[in-house]
């Protein structure tokens, strides 16, 4: 019995190879790597369906709302800024860690001038849908806020007008906050 | 004998991968070997897109500490998973504090919760407030600790100076009428700024009252020297209109916050009050408003609602400034008691 073993063992032994140098240890472990969209710059996301409902809440309908923020041009400023502040504040920056950040600016700035009434469509996934599996809690999205707030204020949007915007977005913390 | 037959075999297998090594690349030479101090050659990445995106997580993860980076992180204090005085509240969310000592505006219980933290934090929160009356002088000062978004503990301390006033009212020049208040406040529904606009943050709550000049309440009038107020506050930030909206309904029996006792031989019972409070958010750090509180008037001393505009401003995260102008109406029979709030928080 003891022979069996130590010849099966010294038999796999001699069998075992070294792996070649030029492994593909992607293709091995079943690794798939995303490839940024040559035009677009963003990683591919799992098929949804696309609607302006996904935004969360109706759109305002005010001319002079939307030009507050400065229109879409502001808008998309005030969105990339939300994000970089966010991506470079110690409170939350590993939250958005290893997710796509090209699509994130996109689709935040397009949900910001859906709700502001600047004539977009939003084409994101749901809030729910959006934050699936991250664990946020209410100190991440608080955070969060106050560098969409510092965003607004560098842009100069009057007050109350940041306030209308927080407030189309603030409903939808239940289908964010997780814990 | 089985044992000897492994290792020479294994010997042989490690002979062969040797020889194999040794066939394929070249002998190394000390000289050969990259030098450490040297700064190191990023290594080409297969493809371009992968290249960016391996390299800002390598950057992310082989990003130095601060410099004043501990192992203990930036908690201050942390006991479990129950994170001490870190913050993470948006300013002013945790109200002024009351002259109970409760969060809320000047005059008015709000169901906020005191403190800076956040859900599975414990914060604290002191103040000191001072009135200026034509006839009297208020100080107090007091210290709240807040679990959550769900519990608020407080203790405070109201001195009420009644100076020339005392000598008229036969109580002796300058005598100071002293009540501590103890309070609990419990968040049990909603949420002060997220969620729907409809559902304001709920709170029940108890305030605990006890005068010091147990004698001098009952000399005039009073039926007790304790009482027990009971609150339901539902407050609520409106966003779309930067107001926030609060009513509180009040169960009670005491005579000017229980300064002057709580009840009387007349009228010993609870009596159901309202205080509502209306603010506009300037900015971020201010906000102005007005504020309205009825009360009974067990002692027949023509006790009046009281009314305050405050301004409250965050002059830091941490601390908290208010400002207003209080009309207490008829206070101990005299009347016109209009005048000065100053009163400043301190929260983490």
């Amino acid at each position: 019995m003891l022979l069996t073993i130590a010849s099966a063992a010294a038999a796999m032994m001699v069998l075992q190879q070294a792996p070649a140098q030029d492994t593909d240890w992607d293709a091995e472990f079943g690794v798939e790597v995303k490839e940024r969209d040559p035009v677009t710059g963003e990683l591919p996301v799992a098929p949804y369906e696309q609607s302006n409902a996904n935004a969360g809440a109706a759109p305002y309908g005010s001319a002079a709302l939307a030009a507050d923020f400065g229109g879409r041009e502001g808008i998309t400023r005030i969105a990339t800024r939300t994000v970089e502040l966010s991506e470079a504040d110690p409170r939350i920056a590993a939250i958005f860690a290893g997710h796509d950040m090209v699509r994130l600016k996109r689709t935040l700035a397009e949900q910001f001038c859906y709700l502001v009434g600047a004539g977009c469509n939003y084409t994101g996934r749901d809030m729910r849908a959006a934050h699936a599996q991250m664990g946020l809690a209410k100190a991440d999205l608080n955070a969060l806020v106050e560098n969409l707030q510092a965003a607004m204020r560098e842009a100069g949007v009057p007050f109350a007008a940041q306030n209308r915007l927080l407030a189309k977005l603030a409903p939808s913390s239940k289908d964010i906050i997780e814990r | 004998m089985t044992l000897f037959a492994s290792c020479v075999l294994a010997a042989c297998h490690g002979a062969a991968v040797l020889a194999v090594a040794a066939g394929e690349a070249p002998a190394v030479r000390i000289e050969d070997l990259p030098v450490l101090d040297a700064a190191p050659q990023p290594e080409p990445m297969p493809t371009a897109g992968a290249a960016t995106r391996n390299t800002a997580l390598a950057q992310i993860a082989l990003k130095p500490l601060a410099p004043d980076a501990t192992a203990l992180s930036d908690d201050i204090v942390r006991i479990g998973r129950t994170r001490f005085f870190k913050g993470g509240k948006l300013l002013l969310t945790n109200g002024a504090t009351t002259l109970e000592g409760s969060s809320g505006g000047g005059i008015a219980r709000w169901a906020t919760i005191a403190g800076r933290q956040v859900p599975g934090g414990v914060g604290v929160s002191g103040h000191a407030t001072a009135i200026e009356l034509p006839d009297f002088g208020w100080r107090s000062y007091g210290f709240a600790v807040g679990v959550g978004d769900r519990l608020e503990l407080s203790i405070a301390r109201a001195n009420f100076d009644t100076r020339d006033a005392g000598a008229v009212l036969g109580l002796g020049q300058g005598y100071t009428f002293n009540i501590d208040t103890f309070g609990a406040k419990l968040r049990v529904a909603g949420d002060l700024v997220y969620g729907e606009a409809w559902l304001p943050q709920i709170a029940i709550g108890i305030e605990r009252k006890r005068s010091r000049d147990s004698a001098r309440v009952r000399g005039l009038g009073a039926a007790d020297d304790a009482g027990t107020d009971y609150t339901v506050s539902a407050t609520k930030l409106l966003l779309a209109r930067s107001l926030l909206v609060n009513a509180t309904l009040r169960y009670t029996a005491a005579n000017e916050l229980g300064l002057l006792g709580f009840g009387s031989a007349a009228s010993a019972g609870h009596k159901l009050q309202l205080e509502g409070s209306l603010g506009y958010q300037l900015s971020r750090r201010a906000m102005v408003g007005v504020e309205y509180r009825s009360k009974p008037d067990n002692l027949g001393l023509g006790e009046d609602d009281w009314m305050d505009l405050f301004a409250a401003y965050a002059i830091t995260d941490h601390l908290t400034l208010t400002a207003a102008y209080v009309d207490l109406g008829r206070v101990a029979t005299f009347p016109g008691q209009r005048g000065g709030l100053v009163s400043a928080q301190v929260a983490f």
